[in-house]
């Protein structure tokens, strides 16, 4: 009854095209921003600054990146973690290289470098399809990593393979990376990054663009029959991927860790980002964020929990018994809801729209 | 006409990776030793080890062919196969005890599976399916550890693990290899036998060809689920031991399923024969790759060059070696 379209009346195309039509939802999404922006940074404490909301909102920005692909192109990948890799890689030589760089174009220059990896990986997906190209992905997530590893240049030939990330500044004096950055800035930083790709994320899938992806999602004969090409549009969609998993390699490595290695972006970080966007929703913007706070929060939490209890047990059970809940919760979520969070939370609004009258 | 052209692929294959290419590799490095009997010597290394991969990529195609599933649980059954053996036989069963009691196991672990997850994901897309084997081994990589521990285990099947020659003291073999080579021949042989002349080998080709049409003619799938898990445990099992006597039972059990992937990719989800060739040709393209090719681009290929040499191949051929044509209707 309060929460409907209903009553919204449109007379401006703006309007129209706006993506947030219902009042209620925008007045949430400024709720949410406030929160996020100022109330966040105010209280949060250190722990949940730098252990929770940094990873939690880098990872998102990842998992944005491959639901791009993978939810709304239907390209299943596995290569996140090289891509992320590459973007981290290549902020590094890129802010060593021009040590005058604004971080900005430092950022921006990584993910540019980690798109083109990614076309050049997305190459053989015009061939290839379902699982095995997510098999193949692998191949780039292997080699990708390899390389870092094994070329010295690309770490500008340190010795031990784990190099620091450079100290920058924004506004001129506000360090963002580096020891002397204070936590508020990096999170601050991270979150207004992340915001303004969600939103470019957003804007793109229900652009022409978007469309053309589902139709390609949906089958790719079809839609090339209707005259969608199909090079183009896949490679687009591993282009803009790449470049959101590019963006979230180069912040987890100069914001969150503050060391540039390999080891951070193994195949398993491939499979946590996937796990996020089936677990969150796929063909969801929404559903990254929820999915990256389901599994960002629920180690944490399982970690928590023996001594929250009272247990006593050795660390390598606790590890292993956690192992044993993730894996159980996420079957059982799939049986639950296979279509991830962002279902539940669509089922929500419709409840909400009848509410409280449901007849 | 069409197993012509595949086995003309195969050949070319073969020739490209067994000889053109650590030939023009030796011919081109001068650091390299390259003689006959030592490229041999590598390449039937390399062979005997593509047969330990076919072992574990074999669980794969067994479910996907029969349930369309894309099965990424087998490394964790290998790895809970192998513990749960080791452990009993830590209990003080004898060997051949303790094998029966985790062949009853396997079993079980396939009835619940069926009941617990496949049965209540019936009909959902193939990615879900996928997250839920990828959740069942997460489950299955944490409870075996929890019941039987986590420290490397010894498995010893009285086999030794010293090199012999052969053809004349030219060629070093590993005996245990050879073994391990002759154990995968006689389990395909058996599984083709299972698969053509069985009642239930029937079924369960019957249930790979065509789901609704098998349910029409009778075939309770559930049953046909059980037993394809069932089998893929047991094939774990076998996996588990040769796996777990060569390296010690142990995590990086669960992780070698990724190597299975591109041989699996390289021979086609759907074929038995598949899995066995593919995992040759990684094996050996592997082997000498490493030998031959890396020291020229700084070593260490392995961990990806399986995956390369699939992708290639996957260019030319979608749906892998074997595997069946992909057609796709509007």
């Amino acid at each position: 009854m309060i929460y409907r379209e209903a009553g919204v009346y449109k007379s401006t195309y703006r309007e129209d095209h706006a993506i947030l039509t219902i009042p209620q939802d925008r007045w949430a999404m400024i709720g949410i921003f406030a929160i996020a922006f100022l109330l966040i940074p105010a209280v949060g404490s250190e722990y949940w600054l730098g252990a929770i909301m940094l990873p939690f909102l880098i990872l998102a920005l990842a998992a944005l990146g491959l639901n791009i692909l993978t939810g709304y192109a239907g390209q299943l990948s596995l290569g996140t973690g090289g891509f992320m890799a590459t973007g981290a890689f290549s902020a590094y030589k890129l802010a060593t290289s021009f040590p005058d760089m604004h971080i900005l174009l430092v950022i921006l220059g990584a993910g540019l470098i980690t798109a083109a990896v990614g076309i050049l990986f997305g190459i053989p997906s015009l061939r290839i399809k379902g699982f095995y190209l997510a098999v193949a992905t692998l191949a780039s997530q292997f080699f990708l990593i390899w390389m870092f590893d094994k070329f010295g240049w690309f770490t500008n030939y340190s010795a031990s393979g784990v190099i620091s990330a450079p100290p920058m500044t924004i506004f001129g004096d506000v360090f963002v990376t580096g020891p002397e950055a204070s936590l508020v800035a990096k999170y601050m930083f991270t979150l207004s990054v992340v915001v303004l790709l969600a939103l470019v994320a957003k804007n793109l899938v229900r652009s022409n663009i978007g469309r053309e992806w589902m139709a390609v999602r949906d089958m790719d004969i079809a839609a090339e029959i209707i005259g969608i090409p199909m090079l183009n549009t896949k490679l687009k969609a591993f282009a803009v991927s790449s470049f959101f998993c590019g963006v979230a390699g180069a912040l987890w490595a100069f914001l969150y860790t503050g060391s540039v290695e390999p080891l951070a972006f193994d195949v398993n970080r491939s499979f946590q980002v996937l796990f996020m966007i089936i677990i969150g929703g796929l063909g969801s913007i929404m559903g990254a964020f929820l999915g990256a706070a389901f599994i960002v929060l629920l180690p944490i939490l399982l970690n928590n929990l023996p001594s929250l209890l009272g247990l006593n047990i050795k660390t390598d059970m606790i590890s292993h018994i956690e192992y044993m809940i993730f894996g159980a919760l996420i079957v059982f979520f799939l049986i639950v809801e296979p279509h991830g969070l962002a279902r539940l939370w669509s089922l929500l609004k419709e409840k909400l729209r009848l509410w409280p009258f449901p007849h | 006409m069409r197993i012509e052209r595949d086995i003309i692929y195969i050949i070319l294959a073969f020739i490209v990776l067994m000889v053109v290419v650590p030939w023009t590799a030796g011919q081109l490095s001068d650091q390299i030793f390259f003689n006959w009997p030592f490229f041999f010597e590598v390449a039937i290394g390399g062979l005997l080890s593509g047969v330990m991969y076919s072992l574990i990529a074999l669980g794969f195609v067994l479910i996907f062919k029969a349930s369309g599933v894309f099965n990424f649980s087998q490394g964790a059954i290998v790895l809970f196969a192998a513990l749960t053996l080791v452990g009993l036989h830590g209990l003080g069963l004898p060997m051949w005890l303790a094998i029966v009691a985790t062949m009853g196991v396997m079993f079980l672990l396939a009835v619940s599976i069926e009941r617990l997850v496949l049965s209540k994901l019936v009909n959902q897309e193939p990615i879900i399916l996928f997250m839920a084997t990828i959740g069942i081994a997460y489950f299955l990589d944490g409870f075996g550890q929890t019941l039987w521990g986590s420290e490397v285990k010894v498995l010893n099947l009285g086999i030794s693990e010293a090199p012999g020659f052969y053809f004349d003291g030219l060629i070093l073999i590993n005996d245990f290899d050879l073994f391990a080579a002759g154990i995968a021949a006689v389990m395909v042989v058996g599984l083709a036998i299972f698969f053509q002349y069985t009642r239930i080998g029937r079924a369960l080709r019957a249930v790979a060809d065509d789901h609704q049409a098998a349910l029409s003619v009778g075939i309770p799938l559930k049953h046909i689920w059980i037993i394809v898990w069932t089998v893929a445990g047991l094939v774990g099992l076998v996996a588990g031991i040769m796996w777990g006597s060569k390296m010690g039972v142990q995590f990086a059990l669960s992780l070698i399923a990724l190597k299975a992937l591109p041989v699996l990719i390289l021979g086609g989800f759907t074929s038995v024969p598949g899995a066995i060739i593919g995992g040759l040709i990684i094996g050996a393209g592997e082997k000498l790759a490493e030998v031959f090719l890396a020291p020229m681009i700084g070593g260490g290929i392995e961990e990806w060059f399986a995956y390369m040499l699939a992708l290639a191949f996957l260019v030319f051929r979608p749906q892998g070696l074997f595997g069946e044509k992909i057609i796709e209707r509007v």
